[in-house]
This record gives C-alpha cells, structure tokens and sequence, in this order.
C-alpha cells in the first residue's frame, strides 16, 4: 500500500522534470566530438592520405568488417581499395584505437540509414575526407624511418642524417 | 644426457647442446636474436642472458648468455631470476632505441621476431628521447627488400650469406653502432638462397618484394601445407593465399628435406599461379577455327564422344603433374597407352636413378644426412643449378672436417664463431667433375673439366682405384688417372662417403658411373650414400609408373594407331623436336589438353580443359629421393577450374565409365593397389577423413580480418567459405590448430611466437625432427634383390670432331624450369639464350664474348650469344637449355656452329 503511493508520488513529481525528449530531426541533439558514429579516413596535415594500409584496423574489428588491400608509391603505403561494411559494423571504435596514425575516426554522425543493404558498403572515396579530423597536427611519416617524396633518410623527428657506411669512426 | 635445473626443476639435456637450445627444447620462452638453430651461436645480441648457480648453496650465481653457455651436467640456472628478466628488457630497450617507428609501414609487423621478443620481455614504452641513427637502403634486385633503419645487428644475414650459403656480396660495413649489412653498391643479391635472408633475419630489414607487391599480414593470409613444384628436391613450403591469389611461399621445414632453407628458385617462382593470361575455361577449338569459350557441361558432353580404352586413344602425362593425376590419365587410357611424357633419353636416364635407388648396400640419404657425409664426389652434375637444395647440404658437408679439429680441441659445434676459427680453411674433400663451371668450385679439393664421356671414364677410373677386381680404363692421360686415384682414396678413407649425379647432362654413362663408384665403395661397414638429381617435382614418380616416352606418343600417333591424345599438364614442345610435335598435332584426330599455364600445347589443342595448379589442388610428389609427399589446395577457384584428376575422373563419367572416385584419398587407394611401387603412398600424410577431436585444422589464423567486408562489393550476402569434403583442413578460421601431424601443419604459429621461429614449438627438439617424424615417406629402398645399374665397359673417349662441336644441356636456376621462368619476379633474373665455348674454339671461330653464334642442328638453326668460358674442353661447347622460347633440342648433340649473321 505505501510502496504504490510512492510510487505515484514519483510519479506525480515527475510533472514537474524538464523533458528529455528532443524533437529530432527538426531539433538536432548534441553529439560530443568523441561521439562514435560514421567512420571516416582522414588527411594529414600536407593533405596525403593518412592511412598506410597496416590492417591493424582489420584485424582489431570484432566483426570483421573492414578490408583493404595495401599499395605503394614511392616508398610511401596506400590503401588501394579500403572497404567498411556499416551492415556489420558495430561502432566499437575499435579501429580507431588501434589505428597508428590516426587516419580511421569515428564522427559524430549516425544518419546513415539506407533500405538496401549493399547501400552501407563504404568504399575509399565514401570514407576518406579532406581534413585532418580529430587530431590536427599528426604526420606518421614525419616521425617514421621510411624515405618518402620530400623526405629522406634523416629528415624525420628525431634522426641523425644517414650514416657513412664506409666510415669506421665511433 | 646430462640433468640441468631451471628455476628449480629438473630437466635432461644434451650436453652437446647449449642452455638457449635446452630451454626453448623444454618449452621455455627465452627471448634471442643472433642464435639460429642452423647457425649456432655467437653471443651478439646479449638477449638470453639467464642466472646460472654454481651449485645448490650458490645464491648469488652470475648472468650469463644461455645460447653461449653448454649444458653440462648438474648447471643450475634461473629464467626468471628478477635481475636476469631486467637484464634481458635492458637489453631489448638498447636495441630499439634506433628501431624506427615503422611496423604499420613493415612488411615485417606481425610475424616479426623483434616485436614478439619486445612483447615478452615487456618493453613497452619507450624512454629514449635523443636522435635515432639512418642508414640509406640499397637495391638488392626483384626478390628483397632492403631496409636497413630497422637494423638490430644480431649478424644472422651475413652469417647466413657468407658462412653458410657460401656468397660474398653482402657484408657488415661501418662499425659499432653504424652497421650496415649490404652490398658493396646497388645491385641484385647473386646467391641463389638470398631469399632465407627473409626468414633469418629477426626484424624487417630484409622482406620479401614479391609477397609486398601484394601484401597482406601474416594474420590475414590462409596457408597450407605445399611441396615445391619447381625441381626433384621436394622442399616442403607454406603456401599463402589471399583473395584467391597466391602471396607468397615460406619454407615448411622438414627435418630430412629442407631444414630451415629454400632456393630463390622455390620461394619466388610461385609468381606463375597467378598468371592472369591462364585460360580459367574450357575451350573448344574446331579444326581450322577459332577457338570458342565453353561451359564444362557442354564441353564434357564433347568428350563424352572420345573412345574407350581401345588403343585408338593415348595419354601422355607429365612430370610436373601430381602422381593422382597421371595416374587418373593412366586409368582413363589403360596403362599400355600412356606414356610418360618426357623424352626417350631423361627415360632412360630416370630408369637407372629408380634402379640405383633400390639397389645393392648403397643408401639415397636424406639431405640432413648429405649435411654429415666427408667425401664428396659430384661427378657430371651441375648441382647448384638443377637441384640447388642438395648444393647448400653439400657446402654444409664440406665443413666436417673442420669440425673434426674442432672436437680434437673440445668446440662445442654451436660455438660458431669458434668452430670456423679453429680451421677456416679445413673441407672435407668434395671434387667436381662436370663440363663447366659449377656453383660448388669454390669449395671443391679438386675439379676436372670433361666431356659426358669422358666424364663416365673418369668415373670407371675411380671405380678401378677404389677395387682393382674392376676393369680399368686404357688411355687415360696420366693426370686424370693421378686425380682418379686421389678421388678413390679420399672416398674409400671417408666413412660416410656421398656420390652425386643426376640426369642433367643426359648421359646414361655419366649415371652408370656414379652408380658403380657408390656399389665399389660399399662394405659391410660402410653404406656410402647415392644421389641421383632428377630434373622435376614429379619426375621419379611418373618414373615408378614405368611407361613409354613421348617419342613412343607421337610414333603411336603418327603411325596411325591411335587418333586422339591427351595430354596432361605438359608442353608437347618442350619436350620433343617441333617437327615432331607438328606431325603429332597434324596426325591426330583430336587433342585435349588440360593445363593450367597458358602453353603452346594448350593454345592448339582441339579441347584445351583449365587444370588446377599445385596451390589449386591436393596432390602427391615423389621427390629424386623417392620420398612421397602431399601438397594441400590452398586456393579455391569459384569457376571451371579443377585438379585433373577430376577432369579426368568426369570424362569417365561423361563415356558411361565409373571410376568411383569421389576423393583424393580414392585415387590413392587405387594407384596403391593398382601400382606395387605406391604401395606405401597412403602414408605420406594422414587421409582427408582426418580430425583432431571432431575437428579440421584451420588454415586461417584465428586473427584472419575482413570476412564481412571482403567480397561486400559482390554481394553482402556472406558467401560461404568454400569446402573439401574430403579434406583434414577447415579452409576457414574455424577448426583445431595445435599439436597436429607434421604433414599437415598449414603454417607456423603459437601464442607469444608470431614469426617463423615459432618453429620451435613444433620440434621434437630445436633443430631436430619435427614432432611426430618428418613429414613424407620413402617408397624405395635397397632391398637386396636389385642389381646395380652399371656398365662392364666404359664408353671410348671423347673425341672433339672438327668443324663440330658437342653441345652439351646448361640448366640455369632461373629459367630452365618451365613453371618458375613465367613468374615475374624470376623472369626478370632469367638471361638470354647462351652458348658458351672456350676461348681458342671461340677464336677459331673468330667469334668474341657477346657475339651472336648460329648452331645447326642438322637442318635446325639456333641463334645465341657467344659467352666464352675459360674451363670448357676443346670440342665441347655448352647451351642455356628450357629457357622461355627455347625450342627442344636433342642434347647432349652435335653442331655446326658459325657467325649468325646479324637479325634485321
């Protein structure tokens, strides 16, 4: 008897909360930038692709759907095609974590209904943007040993120029 | 055996062994770099240090290097010892301090021995905030990549190259911690094992270009258990596949075949399975017509209209195809119409390497023991070039008798460095004798430069030395009788003496001789070791089988017995005179043809049927040792393609024959039964019924990625994983993976051991057997009723004739085997077309190195270039043999030779 009072005393209060229903779509909700929503490939900060086609993003999908299949240019990795299944994908940011270089982020987008499934087979062009996303000033050749176009041996983060293999001095 | 403590538990050990091989045999996880199980030690790294105790009331003990410390009786030491773990993750962290920030871009990351070794001794962080040192990389050619920033210096490539493999352009320059392994300048790497610089070297600064073309994770790739197909060695290797595209070969190590190492040859010739001219469709080519694509149901109703086994229908199979299928095409048109598909001489030549391997008290030793045996006779074959494998055991061979002096000063074998001090310059005796120049002159006591025959004279002169009740050869010049003499007492004092021979030059003589030597040096104490190299995968198998040669086929054909000829996974023109192909062609009514490398043959048959590939199918091999072994399909076709025992096994169905073969495992049991010498065949590898508590083994790595997403862009419906039946492997990454039969492991794997090294885990102990026996089994064995194959009489001298020249068969490692020239990566080592004469012939001939040169065989002309060759007899001049576009010669054969005149 006491309990079901209180329970319509909750109740009764409860006209009295501010209301938490949001009129979407007319009304947009806010979505933190850590929000994990569609999955982007993103740019660094000279506008090169940021993905180098490690698979780490593959490998750590629960559900498996991600694949790339990886290319070179110049000594510099590509993905040469990149695939996301968002009819498997469950927003885990899994990908995102394991990513080395930043390239794979999620958005604060979920507006990607579609009624034919094979509509949510992301490719490359789908996915890569032109921006930086997330993470402004990240470069994962600047700080790696590869020689790429515009960046030799020595010119990274960190390196000495390269050693003179016929030298014997310490 | 001698009782060693770890960490207070007792375990036996060899006290030949050191610590490191002990622990890793026992299961430890011991983290290393510069140790190898073919290398031995050096103690470079620093990486294995464990706390040895002097005995049980020793607390403190001391830090030593395991992999430099043996395994004597009662040592006391400790893995887990707080300050030897620290020691280790010290060392680990020195070593990375220059390590690039590279494994997403490092064809190496995932099977990568330095990362699994950072992972176990927990260096997880980096701490170092000063420069890191650069190096420039070099171009070593189409098979490695260099990539020299990611150098820990453990000196396993140039400890490889240089010590075991016997190369000299690739070095250690610079000096502490500048090192730099590479070549003096750019260049492409010349030994022909370059590519187990892959396997052996702990990081990513040497990868394999091929496999980073197209490259996938180690994690990602599906792998099966294969079985070279590229000459008669039989190395075992791990096929990876990926989206329907082989990716790459890894060595499969089998104690008694491989080891640890494969040619260049059998690790980058796969290229031609993914050839993407290959006809993936039957066709059908009317008489006179164009041919036209055609489904399989159309074209089996086509051959449904062939004859019976009537004799009106023969087959010619092929010693590139597995035994299943040439003996499918044996059932099809009886045994008494099918021929084996080579030519009358490599028949002959083979007849005697299978009587040689059954006969008398002479052994066909495996290639561990070729490594042990101390004499060496290499008489008439160019090894390095026609069975490269065997090369490598030999230089191995070659160094018994330094270790020999080792053990007179009590060097532990695995004490490298030591090992090769002691007596650089030690060999045991190995003596060539060939025509040319060989890969193994370098270390040879002695070589002889001569003729085939008098090559097979130089042999009976040693078998008269070795025991005077034989004949003895008149007229041999007073040198070569002295280096006969020699070579009889360097073998008849050896205990474990090695003949090698083979069937590349094509002389019968040649292999008589080397039969007869072995009988001659055979005693009750002693069983001395024969080696007979045949040319292909198959060759010995499709030898056991004893059936006619193609000269046979096309007689049969062309004398109007039979009409119609299949021909299985053989290029008709590789084998015999074109004329002779043409009039086989021309003569018959019908020609089908299954083949899966776009030939000659395939383009004019009447029915060209698109076979399987070894990656594509199941099938068995009979190596040159006589050992069976299995290859495992690792790719699965989703159109017309299938093995040719099942094309085969349609056509029968399609005529109203039933072979009732519904597996692999069937044609097996009926080839057993069928054939007495495959009587032993089933034991190759456990049948495809095979579980391991209710499950196959899986193929996929339980990481393999992308299952949802792979094929989304077709269909995003999921397609099902294609499945053999009749098969113990899973083709998905469900099923069993762990202690399993060594013929059956798909690839090298176990938890904390991402790379190859984590061979480990499946050795009975490191360095030996693989858990349960080497995969394989012999099928012949002396048994003491067959005589040995030789000769009362050697053949006359060689005699040079003026105005001709003997041209005598060249086979190059790169291009000389069919399957291996059409992958792109060895194409581009494969060089022209030569001819090589010695220098006075050439200038009798007023030709000069590079020239080009017209030999006329009979009315046959061939252009080459000239190469000069210092070493080749007078008379005698040898041809590049098998290369791409090469038309089929019979040689060893005489030729006109002269200046070609110049090609508009």
């Amino acid at each position: 008897m006491l309990s079901s009072i209180r329970t319509l005393w909750y109740t009764f209060l409860h006209l009295f909360h501010r209301s938490e229903t949001v009129q979407y779509p007319e009304e947009m909700p806010y979505l933190a930038p850590r929000y994990r929503g569609r999955i982007i490939l993103s740019r660094d900060p000279d506008g090169e692709e940021r993905c180098v086609s490690c698979y780490l993003c593959a490998v750590a999908c629960p559900v498996d759907c991600i694949s790339l299949q990886k290319t070179e240019e110049d000594g510099r990795w590509y993905p040469e095609w990149f695939r996301i299944n968002f009819s498997r994908c469950i927003f885990c940011g899994f990908c995102e974590e394991a990513c080395p270089t930043y390239a794979i982020q999620l958005t604060p987008d979920f507006e990607m209904s579609e009624y034919e499934r094979h509509n949510l087979i992301y490719e490359k062009e789908d996915l890569l943007i032109s921006g930086t996303g997330k993470y402004p000033d990240y470069s994962f050749y600047r700080v790696a040993g590869l020689a790429i176009p515009g960046k030799d041996k020595g010119d990274a983060e960190r390196e000495r120029p390269p050693v003179d293999r016929h030298g014997l001095l310490p | 055996m001698s009782i060693i403590h770890i960490d207070g538990r007792e375990f036996t050990a060899n006290p030949q062994d050191n610590l490191l091989q002990v622990c890793l045999s026992h299961g430890f996880d011991l983290p290393y770099f510069c140790w190898h199980p073919a290398l031995g030690s050096v103690g470079a790294c620093r990486q294995c240090a464990v706390r040895q105790y002097a005995n049980p009331e020793d607390k403190t003990g001391r830090i030593v290097m395991a992999c430099m410390t043996p395994a004597t009786d009662n040592t006391r030491i400790s893995i887990i010892d707080p300050e030897a773990t620290g020691f280790r993750a010290n060392v680990i962290e020195w070593l990375m301090t220059n390590h690039p920030h590279d494994c997403p871009v490092c064809e190496e990351g995932g099977e990568c021995h330095l990362q699994d070794m950072t992972v176990m001794t927990g260096h997880t962080y980096r701490r170092y905030r000063f420069t890191k040192r650069t190096h420039r990389n070099q171009y070593l050619g189409p098979f490695i990549k260099h990539e020299m920033n990611r150098c820990i210096a453990c000196y396993r490539c140039v400890r490889f190259y240089r010590d075991y493999a016997g190369g000299a352009d690739l070095d250690v320059q610079a000096s502490h911690n500048n090192v730099y392994f590479g070549r003096d300048a750019d260049g492409v790497l010349e030994n022909p094992f370059s590519g187990n610089l892959v396997e052996v070297c702990p990081t990513g600064v040497f990868t394999d270009k091929t496999l980073s073309a197209a490259y996938n994770r180690k994690w990602d790739m599906r792998s099966v258990p294969s079985v070279c197909v590229h000459c008669g060695v039989g190395c075992n290797t791990s096929v990876s596949e990926r989206g329907g595209a082989v990716r790459r070969i890894l060595n499969r190590f089998n104690g008694a075949v491989n080891g640890y190492f494969l040619c260049d040859r059998g690790r980058f010739g796969y290229g031609f399975a993914n050839n993407p001219n290959r006809e993936r469709a039957p066709a059908i080519r009317p008489r006179g017509g164009a041919a036209r694509k055609a489904t399989k149901a159309e074209t089996l109703a086509e051959l449904a209209k062939l004859p019976g086994a009537d004799g009106t229908i023969i087959g010619i199979g092929s010693p590139r195809a597995s035994l299943e299928a040439n003996f499918a095409l044996r059932t099809l048109v009886g045994a008494e119409a099918f021929y084996a598909g080579v030519s009358a001489p490599e028949s002959r030549c083979l007849a005697i390497v299978v009587a040689g391997l059954q006969s008398g008290n002479v052994k066909t030793p495996t290639l561990r023991e070729m490594e042990a045996a101390d004499a060496v006779l290499v008489l008439g074959e160019d090894i390095s070039n026609t069975a490269p494998r065997i090369a490598l055991a030999l230089r191995q061979a070659v160094r018994g008798r330094s270790i020999e002096i080792a053990d007179r000063l009590k060097i532990a074998h695995w004490q490298d460095a030591a090992v090769r001090t002691a007596a650089p310059d030690a060999h045991s005796p190995l003596f060539v004798v060939s025509p040319a120049a060989t890969g193994l002159d370098d270390i040879a006591a002695a070589t002889c430069r001569a003729a085939p025959d008098d090559i097979a004279r130089l042999g009976a002169a040693i078998r008269h030395a070795i025991d005077h009740t034989e004949p003895a050869v008149e007229g041999l010049s007073e040198a070569l009788q002295a280096l006969a003499t020699r070579i009889a007492e360097a073998l008849a004092a050896a205990k474990r003496p090695l003949i090698v021979s083979g069937c590349g030059l094509g002389s019968e003589a040649v292999l008589h001789a080397a039969c007869a030597i072995a009988e001659a040096l055979s005693n009750p104490e002693r069983v001395p070791g024969l080696v007979l190299a045949v040319p292909e995968c198959n060759s010995l198998g499709l030898a056991l089988m004893q059936s006619g040669s193609i000269e046979g086929a096309i007689g049969a054909v062309t004398s109007g017995g039979a009409a119609t000829v299949i021909v299985l996974e053989n290029d008709l023109y590789r084998r015999a005179e074109r004329q002779a192909v043409d009039a086989l062609f021309k003569a018959a009514t019908t020609i089908i043809a299954l083949d899966h490398v776009p030939t000659e043959t395939m383009a004019k048959a009447d029915i060209a049927l698109p076979a399987a590939n070894f990656a594509e199918s199941d099938g068995t091999l009979v190596n040159g040792e006589g050992r069976a072994q299995r290859s495992f399909q690792g790719v699965f076709p989703n159109d017309d393609v299938q093995a040719s025992w099942m094309w085969l096994r349609d056509i029968a169905a399609a005529q109203g024959r039933e072979f009732a073969w519904q597996s692999l495992d069937d044609v097996v049991r009926s080839l057993a039964a069928a054939i007495p010498a495959f009587a032993k065949i089933a034991q190759a590898t456990p049948p495809g019924s095979f579980r391991i508590a209710g499950s196959r083994i899986r193929t996929q790595p339980h990481r393999y990625s992308g299952r949802t997403a792979v094929d989304a862009n077709r269909t995003v419906h999921e397609p099902r994983a294609a499945i053999a039946e009749e098969s113990p492997f899973s083709n998905t990454m469900e099923g069993y993976y762990g202690p399993m039969p060594a013929s059956l492991i798909p690839f090298f794997w176990a938890p904390g051991w991402n790379s190859g090294q984590s061979l480990n885990k499946f050795q009975d102990e490191v360095g030996g057997a693989l858990r349960g026996g080497d995969p394989g089994v012999r099928l012949l064995e002396p048994d003491g009723t067959h005589a040995h194959p030789t000769e009362a009489t050697p053949p006359a001298a060689f005699e040079r004739s003026f105005g001709r020249w003997l041209v005598i068969p060249r086979d190059r490692l790169f291009g000389s085997e069919e399957l291996s020239a059409m992958a792109p990566a060895i194409a581009e080592r494969i060089e022209p077309p030569s001819l090589s004469l010695n220098p006075e012939d050439a200038r009798s001939l007023n030709l000069r190195s590079g020239d080009a040169i017209q030999a006329g065989f009979g009315a046959k002309l061939v252009q080459l270039t000239l190469t000069v060759a210092p070493e080749l007899p007078s008379g005698v001049a040898t041809m590049s043999a098998g290369l791409p576009k090469q038309d089929w010669l019979a040689l060893p054969g005489w030729a006109t030779l002269s200046r070609a005149e110049p090609v508009p």
